[in-house]
């Protein structure tokens, strides 16, 4: 019974892991390495869904309208920098304010609140059109997208640029005085981060065949419990390491989900077990410092 | 090298807060001086930094570096002219980050930074070579992230991340202060031979009057954001401590000062 739950959802878990595991990158980008908490990122998923839905519906090539999705993920991380940066306006409202803004842009760019694309041809209609089981081509498909993705940042990170975009997050102090514009590195990092998201979004969308206002919803919260869980795992000690953490963080992640669906978790409570579960991730460690602390103390 | 042209600069105007840190001060640097900084908490002399680095931006007066205008320059601007010190020996650094990699973004201080690889096979040789002057052992820890280093190693290592592209001007802001007497000892002698070696133009604040008599060949003391007293060359080299505290005694009752 047991093993029959797992093995039942380990492909569909891989395929949703790797798909979601590119938020999970992106999210490293900006909470891990820029250290910004950046909360557009509710927005920009469902902005790459919205964009790429609109676009397929108006008959352009699936390929293009990811291509597109990005770019404009891209936009959407850029004006939440420059909110930062600019505005000088706190680092979690920028965020916050660009994701309610994206609502309302999302909702314009597709006209309603959601675009089924089961009956039209996607980028992965003809993967699935393969002779053989619809997870084998999906899957290798997710696998090389994230991974590859993963390669190029881990690469990124390690270019002149990338260091100077991994001292703003560390030593902003440092860079500026060794003649980095930390401004432009903030915006920049937000702009990668967010069309990653917005990547995923679009291939998400596709992968489920609709896009919806309400696709973002709660990201933030799973993204970073995928990160979470990769880093109890495997640390963080690199770059490399945070984005092979951020990815298979996320298929177990999804794994644990849909062990908890398929042993009855009701899909609404869905986003309260994953709150749950960051909660107690983040929270475990405070409390067990306390509780030596104490211990300490009566020791003294 | 350097020219400061009336510098005032006044913060918090308009408040009741309001305090004038640097008074209308005019004074030139020649390239090759290393200059000294004294004077009491609240002389000035951290603003004096931080408006010759672009920290901030002076409320009136004209700044010049190597004859050119830069009052205006934001602080990234101006790196290619400068190398900066902090006190706190973590602010240097960037922690998370192996010894290379902040060689490497030390570099290129100044320059363009693209998508070639930070650290290139070439430079990591010469990172090595460099870091053996330090007589450390840090040339064998190249990929270890700075985190693991004591406060001492990682000042000496900002010192050789200052002047690792020569600067036309280093600014040292007390850089010794917060390291035990031993370790801040290594560190002003490395300066001081790196300052020379190089010939490099140099300021340096220190509360230490020992310190601030024995190096350098200017000495300027600040108090209430204006020159109290200067002595250059020979002059210089003969004052004592009880001297320069005899003849400043009313300005000097900070007792920080006589540490």
């Amino acid at each position: 019974m047991v093993s029959s739950v797992l093995f039942g959802t380990i492909p569909i878990s891989l395929e949703q892991g790797l798909a979601y595991g590119i938020v999970a990158l992106g999210i490293v980008i900006s909470f891990r390495i820029l250290a910004f908490p950046d909360l557009t990122v509710d927005g920009s998923f469902a902005l790459g869904g919205a964009v790429v839905a609109r676009l397929i519906m108006e008959g352009i090539a699936p390929v293009y309208g990811i291509m597109i999705a990005v770019i404009i993920g891209f936009l959407a991380g850029c004006c939440t920098g420059l909110l930062n940066t600019r505005l000088k306006i706190n680092s979690l409202l920028s965020g916050i304010l660009m994701m309610t803004v994206l609502y309302s842009i999302n909702l314009r760019i597709m006209g309603r609140s959601n675009i089924q694309l089961l009956t039209v041809e996607t980028f992965l209609t003809p993967l699935e059109n393969l002779d053989m089981n619809r997870f084998i081509p999906i899957i290798s498909f997710f696998f090389i997208v994230a991974f590859g993705l993963k390669m190029l940042t881990d690469l990124f990170f390690k270019t002149q640029v990338g260091l100077a975009m991994r001292a703003t997050g560390d030593n902003e102090q440092m860079i500026r005085s060794l003649g980095v514009n930390t401004d432009h590195m903030t915006v920049l990092g937000l702009g990668i981060s967010n069309a990653y998201v917005a990547m995923s979004g679009a291939l998400v969308a596709q992968d489920q065949g609709f896009a919806d206002i309400g696709m973002g919803i709660g990201m933030i919260v799973s993204a970073l419990a995928s990160i979470i869980i990769g880093e109890t795992l495997f640390g963080k000690k690199s770059v490399q390491r945070m984005t092979f953490a951020a990815l298979v963080g996320s298929i177990i992640y999804k794994l644990i989900i849909s062990i908890g669906l398929r042993l009855g978790l009701a899909p609404t409570d869905l986003k309260m077990a994953t709150g749950a579960m960051v909660v107690l991730a983040l929270g475990i460690p405070a409390l067990k410092k306390e509780k030596e602390e104490k211990i300490h103390l009566r020791g003294v | 090298m350097v020219r400061l042209d009336g510098i005032t600069k006044v913060f918090n105007k308009g408040t009741v807060n309001e305090k004038t840190a640097i008074d209308g001060l005019t004074f030139q640097i020649a390239p090759g001086d290393f200059v000294t900084v004294i004077g009491s908490n609240g002389a000035g002399k951290s603003t004096l930094l931080n408006l010759v680095a672009g920290t901030y931006a002076p409320s009136r007066g004209e700044i010049f570096l190597d004859g050119s205008r830069v009052t205006d320059l934001p602080e990234h601007r101006r790196a290619r002219y400068l190398g900066r010190i902090f006190q706190n020996p973590l602010m240097g650094t960037a922690a998370s980050m192996t010894i290379e990699e902040n060689l490497a973004m030390a570099d290129l201080r100044g320059k363009s930074r693209g998508l070639g690889w930070g650290v290139t096979r070439s430079r990591r040789e010469f990172y090595r070579k460099t870091l053996k002057v330090l007589e450390l052992g840090l040339e064998d820890r190249l990929k270890q992230s700075v985190s693991l280093l004591s406060g001492g190693q990682r000042q000496s290592l900002t010192l050789l991340m200052a002047t690792l592209s020569v600067p036309k001007l280093l600014l040292l802001d007390e850089h010794t202060a917060a390291l035990d007497p031993k370790t801040a000892q290594n560190v002003m002698n490395l300066t001081d031979k790196l300052v020379k070696e190089n010939s490099i133009t140099t300021i340096m604040v220190t509360h230490n009057m020992q310190q601030a008599i024995r190096f350098g060949n200017r000495m300027i003391m600040l108090h209430e954001g204006k020159v109290r007293f200067e002595a250059e060359g020979d002059q210089k080299s003969s004052l004592t401590v009880e001297e320069v505290v005899k003849r400043f005694g009313a300005t000097l009752k900070d007792e920080t000062l006589l540490s």
